[in-house]
């Protein structure tokens, strides 16, 4: 009962942060300018197909390629958003002092991480899930291009955003905050990084490389949740007008959706990581 | 001692009976014992018991890096000791519900700068699950000089308002015991004597104080009972009565005969500075040593021009303390 308080009212406090630190701000501009060049891109794409739009395998093929190119860049605004937030609110409370007060009340401290975590991902998910479907909305309206499992796809988008800010909420834990939203950020990156190597060694037929992706997806399930989501925005026929042999290096394409054993490895991951980050803010001292 | 020996560090300490005990008169508001705290191979606190009663104010003392705000944070289970048990209220620490009514203005007082005052109260309000409307935390701050900011960011906010915002959030959960680390450190004269007030009117209502401070006329006119910590160590602690025990005579004497000197000499030390005359009472001498020690003089032919108490501050007390503790080696 009390500890349901702490939670609620923490996750409140974190949500109430972000909209009035510049985080949002930043987000709102970066966003609108990403939801405006991209519908000027796509209005381009269909005034170069002319008519056939709808009917074209090709326009279908581009119109995926670009949706999931710009979902990129959503997830990465997702990530480096949630990711220096996340820093200043755990660390930065702690380093400045303003978590003594809060700590000294009669509350639990997994309670109070739990809050501050809850807060993070209502705002990061909400934030993918409304630019992602804004987006789509954009590509509907200018190419008349609608992804195949939307709501799959943003769910998936929000997951791997939940999955950067519990890495994010366990560094800022351990390091100072701008360190923890860095490495955050770095790991994001670089398992992406690994993921496309992976795909150039499928399509290569190279064993040892493809581990490198498969491995990489593991340690940290951002790239294969991204991989589950790219699937999902995009058109089925696209993978055929690719061209079966090279798509697979191809890093804005997904050639497979995503196993329920991956997303009970994701959640697993998710729920071990924030044990991890609740173990280390317990033995903390202030 | 009502704390229970068994119930000390167990956190499945069944509910009911953590609230018998909550519920005991005697049971002090603060009790510690065997406090250790290392930080690497250096020891910060090193066996520290102490106790705050009931509606008692405490002062605790000490020269910078004694251990007072670590000795503060392990009473709050912001800082984990290494070895003791903390008793709060009447509970075992551990339990976070020892806290609910505590209320602590830290020596590093920084609050969300996102939000305004008012927001800050009642979101410590909500956290400490008390029903405090709206109006009484207005109250508070007002009583901390903050009514008319109450709707202003606290990140505009300057270092002494702050501080005056971290007394209100102190004060603003009906706390039945109230920690202070430094409470005057950023404050102006006023808000000195601000503090010195809100003090004495907690302990007017029963509240039990821990006040850190090293404004020893602060601590000496608000605090029962002080408690000095030196390198880690418990170095004294006592009512200012005991501590300040010893009590001095100032006199002017002219004509001293040999057997007045021995009169003197008699009732405790005493050091001449020209016709002065200043002598140590003995601490249990009662109320009649001084008449006594008057009549005795001019009965000895002394001619007796002025008499005066000269009172030991608390200052040279503790600095007493503190020179024997480092063997004069400062
Ligand atoms: N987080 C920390 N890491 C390492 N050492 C620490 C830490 N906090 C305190 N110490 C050490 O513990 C000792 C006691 O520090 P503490 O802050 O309790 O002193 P204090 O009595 O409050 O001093 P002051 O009057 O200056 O506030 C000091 O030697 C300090 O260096
Ligand atoms: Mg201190």
């Amino acid at each position: 009962m009390t500890i349901a308080r702490t939670v609620l009212t923490i996750a409140a406090l974190t949500l109430r942060e972000a909209s009035r630190r510049r985080v949002l701000l930043a987000l709102a501009v970066l966003t609108v300018v990403l939801l405006a060049l991209s519908g000027w891109g796509f209005s381009r794409l269909a005034a170069e197909a002319g008519d056939s739009t709808l009917t074209s395998g090709e326009a279908r093929l581009t119109a995926s390629i670009l949706l999931n190119l710009v979902m990129f860049g959503f997830s990465l605004i997702a990530a480096l958003g949630t990711a220096f937030l996340a820093g200043p609110t755990l660390s930065g409370e702690t380093e400045s002092g303003i978590a003594l007060s809060v700590l000294a009340r009669p509350i639990r401290r997994p309670a109070f991480l739990l809050g501050k975590w809850l807060g993070l991902v209502a705002f990061g998910s909400g934030f993918v899930v409304l630019a992602g479907l804004a987006q789509c909305v954009v590509v509907w309206a200018t190419v008349g291009y609608w992804p195949p499992e939307p709501a799959a796809a943003l769910a998936l988008l929000a997951a791997q955003t939940v999955v950067l800010l519990t890495l994010a909420v366990l560094l800022s834990t351990a390091i100072s905050p701008m360190a923890s939203g860095v490495v955050a950020v770095g790991l994001f990156g670089t398992t992406w990084v690994a993921g496309v190597v992976g795909g150039l060694g499928a399509s290569l037929g190279n064993d040892a490389i493809v581990r490198v992706g498969s491995v990489s997806r593991m340690l940290l399930p951002t790239d294969g949740l991204w991989r589950g989501a790219m699937h999902a925005f995009q058109d089925p026929s696209a993978l055929v007008q690719f061209g079966a042999a090279d798509v697979d290096a191809f890093p804005f394409l997904s050639t497979a959706p995503l196993t329920v054993t991956y997303l009970a490895w994701a959640a697993l991951w998710v729920a071990m990581v924030w044990g991890l980050a609740a173990a280390s803010f317990l033995r903390k001292d202030l | 001692m009502a704390a229970d020996p068994t119930a000390v560090g167990t956190d499945a300490a069944p509910r009911a009976a953590a609230l018998v005990v909550a519920d005991l008169p005697s049971a002090p508001a603060v009790w510690c014992s065997g406090l250790r705290k290392r930080y690497g191979r250096r020891p910060a606190v090193d066996d520290v018991s102490l106790e705050v009663g009931r509606g008692e104010v405490v002062g605790l003392l000490g020269p910078n890096g004694a251990g007072k705000t670590t000795v503060i944070k392990m009473l709050l289970g912001l800082v984990h000791p290494d070895a003791g048990e903390v008793m709060l209220l009447g509970r075992p620490a551990a339990d976070p519900a020892a806290r609910a009514r505590v209320g602590y203005l830290p020596e590093l007082f920084r609050y969300q700068p996102w939000l305004s005052a008012a927001e800050v109260l009642a979101l410590h309000v909500r956290l400490a699950g008390v029903g405090v409307p709206a109006q009484e935390q207005r109250a508070c701050l007002s009583l901390v000089g903050l009514a008319e900011r109450a709707a202003d960011r606290v990140g505009g906010f300057s270092k002494g308002m702050q501080q005056r915002l971290g007394l209100a959030v102190a004060l603003v959960a009906r706390p039945e015991l109230v920690i202070l680390d430094e409470p005057t450190s950023a404050l102006d004269p006023i808000g000195r004597v601000d503090v010195r007030d809100i003090v004495l009117e907690l302990k007017s209502r029963a509240v039990a104080v821990l006040l850190n401070s090293h404004l020893i006329g602060e601590v000496e006119r608000v605090c029962d009972r002080v408690v000095i910590l030196d390198r880690g160590r418990l170095a004294a602690s006592g009512t200012l009565a005991e501590l300040l025990g010893q009590r001095e005579l100032r006199l002017q004497l002219t004509d001293l005969s040999a057997a007045a000197q021995e009169r003197l000499a008699a009732t405790g030390k005493a050091e001449h500075a020209g016709d002065w005359v200043t002598v140590a009472l003995p601490a249990d001498g009662g109320d009649t040593a001084v008449p006594d020690l008057v009549r005795d003089l001019v009965a000895l032919g002394a001619r007796v021009h002025a008499v005066e108490p000269g009172r030991i501050s608390l200052e040279d007390r503790l600095l007493g303390i503190l020179r024997e503790g480092h063997g004069d080696d400062r």
